[in-house]
């Protein structure tokens, strides 16, 4: 290998990048624009559930019932309705997906025996959704009903009679507010550098077939391996831009808490832009035209990347066969990292097995990438 | 390198791209400071010739060797000594012509205090001076392919292969780039140059006629006039070239007739048989002019080569 050559791919690789507008906007805009839709489009958390209100006494506590669940922030009211057809009506026309039914006789009952009941139905055709749903729901109820005990007790001098003597108060940790956004964006950095690596290095040496500049190139003594490095220098250095732009993002746009070490983020990043691009220069060096290579590319680290990294989906919900197959998806371990660096705040030790598969992944791609260039036309 | 030794030797040099046979048993000798000129049909082999000397194809069968080192074993060796034109224009047309030839230079290893003194050389060989820093792709025809020679001599190579440098280049450029050719090849590089203008062949030491995959002929321009015909070549004027054409072609001692533009080429074995030609198409109702001596052109040469069968031509 001779730094001279070295130098001479990476700068006119450089030059090239810098006047083609098509690389520059894959480069630059790409991962502001994923970032933007992944990160506002994918939650997993639901709120403003839209929910019909049959009130049948309209009492002061009714209406204070009704109140906290607009307060939750989980729920909105979408109607408010007066009779029982009209609550399946506006269920079946997904006007809203639950209803809470009051009671005539609610307030009566709770100012005599200290404990009331309210009916709930929600539309489980959207099963996950509707689990979520109606925890929120019970703990709307909960709350509600331990206050108006709490009240009763005080006016009527004894105890509450629902309220146990054991109180469980689970403790969350790392996330403590069960954000799942802080859960998925670092997921996001992970599949937008995926994508965007593995797109920038694909074209740079279809690119060069296509325009009939490889043969000339090869006629030339420069080795494969100076080829590779030289070209995956300048997009190395955009890869750690575009991860630089996105890790930001996360931690001051999206607020996701971040209590690791910066230099075990940059240096797992560079890790994960080293196996990213060698799997674009990988599919370059096998296909020769631009629109193939970026297509293949695409297949090769979209579907792996946002299915099967645990980024949306846990992989330990998954069949037994399935989260094998996770274990070859490299994207997994970044996702893992990433996650683990930002909420846990995670060492390079803790990491150690993660970032283990990593280096082992990249060595061996760049060691296929680097013998399937081929300096020969057949 | 061996300093005595021929620049490009090639012995049953063959390749084959499944069932076709591009390239057949070909046999080459090229010493150094020799134009060697590559003539032959599209498809003929050419191209693939030159791709198998430069080391970027792999010989199905046979050896070849330049600047003494072996294309199939040592590519790498051979690609430092050499320059290469693919027949395609292959620069960087989004690089500027200095950014191209700065990037070649660094490829080929020109040491840092000759480059810039190689680079101006370049720059006036193509003709553009004040034009450095414009992008390639905005050039014209005739400069593109100055400056891609000029690329491919940076490292001064002692052997240089042209893939048809001249195809699409206006008559006038054509002639400025052959005057750079002759210069390199008066400063001792061996040039192996293909090109299908019949005219460019008469600018080589050397042509090696190529069909279909097989050495046809070589030799000098003037050798292969006078050799590789077999007779006397007469021109002859007359009316109806095409009933001529088959009347003639059943006359004994006519080797051959073909047409070149209004007029019959005729070749004899005897030129004494040419005088009776005009009478002899007399009886089938055509008038002739008298026919007249001529220097056999390559085309002449080459038309009367590619009809032979091959196995006719062994040994020539």
């Amino acid at each position: 290998m001779n730094l001279g050559r070295l130098f001479a791919i990476a700068f006119k690789e450089t030059l090239q990048v810098w006047r083609d507008p098509r690389s520059l906007a894959i480069a630059l805009l790409m991962p502001l624009m994923q970032m933007v839709l992944l990160g506002y489009g994918v939650s997993l958390d639901i709120r403003r559930v839209p929910l019909c209100v049959y009130d049948q006494e309209h009492s002061q506590t009714s209406r204070e019932l009704v109140q906290r669940f607009v307060a939750s922030d989980w729920f909105v009211i979408a109607r408010n309705l007066n009779d029982e057809r009209a609550v399946r009506d506006a269920m079946n026309r997904g006007t809203c997906i639950g209803a809470v039914t009051i009671p005539v006789n609610f307030s009566r009952v709770l100012a005599s025996t200290g404990n009331a009941e309210v009916q709930t139905v929600f539309d489980a055709t959207d099963a996950n959704t509707t689990t979520i749903a109606t925890g929120y729901a019970q703990g709307v109820i909960a709350l509600a009903t331990a206050d108006f005990a709490a009240r009763w007790a005080a006016a009527h001098g004894t105890r509450p009679p629902s309220v146990g003597s054991v109180d469980l108060q689970p403790r969350v940790l790392f996330n403590e507010g069960l954000d799942s956004r802080n859960f998925i964006i670092p997921g996001v950095v992970a599949v937008i550098l995926g994508l965007i690596g593995a797109q920038l290095t694909s074209l740079t040496v279809a690119r060069e077939w296509e325009r009939g500049t490889m043969e000339q190139l090869i006629s030339t003594p420069v080795t494969a391996l100076e080829v590779m490095i030289g070209k995956l220098i300048p997009y190395f250095a955009i890869g750690l831009f575009d991860a630089a732009f996105c890790l930001a993002a996360a931690a001051f746009w999206f607020q996701v808490p971040f209590r690791g070490s910066l230099v075990t983020v940059l240096l797992t990043t560079g890790l994960f832009t080293v196996v990213v691009m060698g799997i674009g220069y990988l599919v370059s060096v096998r296909i020769r035209s631009q629109l193939g290579a970026s297509q293949v590319a695409l297949m090769l680290t979209m579907l792996p990347t946002s299915l099967l990294s645990g980024y949306t989906f846990p992989i330990d919900q998954m069949p037994a066969p399935i989260q094998a197959v996770t274990l070859i998806v490299y994207a997994r371990y970044y996702v893992t990292i990433l996650r683990a660096v930002f909420l846990k705040g995670s060492t390079v030790a803790d990491l150690a097995v993660p970032i283990l598969a990593l280096v082992l992944y990249a060595a061996a791609i760049i060691w296929i990438a680097a013998r399937a260039f081929r300096k020969r036309l057949d | 390198m061996n300093d005595d030794g021929p620049a490009v030797v090639a012995q049953g040099l063959t390749k084959k791209f499944g069932s076709f046979t591009a390239v057949d048993r070909l046999d080459l000798n090229i010493a150094k400071g020799e134009i060697v000129g590559f003539i032959g049909p599209n498809g003929a082999g050419k191209s693939t010739t030159i791709r198998l000397l430069c080391g970027l194809l792999q010989p199905s069968a046979g050896r070849a060797w330049v600047a003494g080192f072996d294309v199939g074993r040592e590519p790498d060796a051979v690609r430092a000594h050499i320059g290469y034109m693919s027949q395609k224009f292959s620069l960087y047309g989004d690089l500027t012509v200095r950014e191209n030839l700065r990037f070649f230079g660094g490829l080929y290893r020109v040491p840092r205090r000759d480059i810039d003194a190689r680079m101006r050389l370049a720059v006036a060989m193509a003709g553009l001076e004040g034009r450095e820093d414009a992008l390639v792709q905005t050039l014209a025809g005739g400069w593109k392919q100055r400056l891609a020679l000029g690329c491919a001599i940076l490292h001064r190579p002692p052997v240089l292969f042209l893939d048809e440098p001249t195809s699409g280049v206006e008559p006038e450029a054509r002639r400025l780039f052959w005057d750079l050719i002759h210069h390199l090849a008066s400063e001792g590089v061996t040039i192996l140059v293909s090109t299908h203008y019949m005219d460019e062949a008469e600018y080589c030491n050397r042509i090696a006629l190529i069909d279909a995959g097989r050495l046809v002929a070589i030799g000098s321009p003037g050798e292969l006039r006078r050799r590789e015909l077999g007779g006397v070549l007469f021109e002859l004027e007359c009316s109806a070239l095409g009933a001529a054409l088959v009347a003639l072609r059943q006359v004994p001692g006519v080797i051959d007739a073909s047409i070149f533009g209004n007029r019959l080429h005729v070749l004899v074995q005897q030129a004494g048989i040419a005088a009776d030609l005009p009478s002899l198409l007399a009886r089938h109702g055509i008038t002739a002019g008298p026919p007249r001596g001529i220097t056999p052109s390559l085309e002449d040469v080459f038309v009367q080569l590619v009809s032979r069968p091959h196995d006719a031509v062994a040994g020539a």
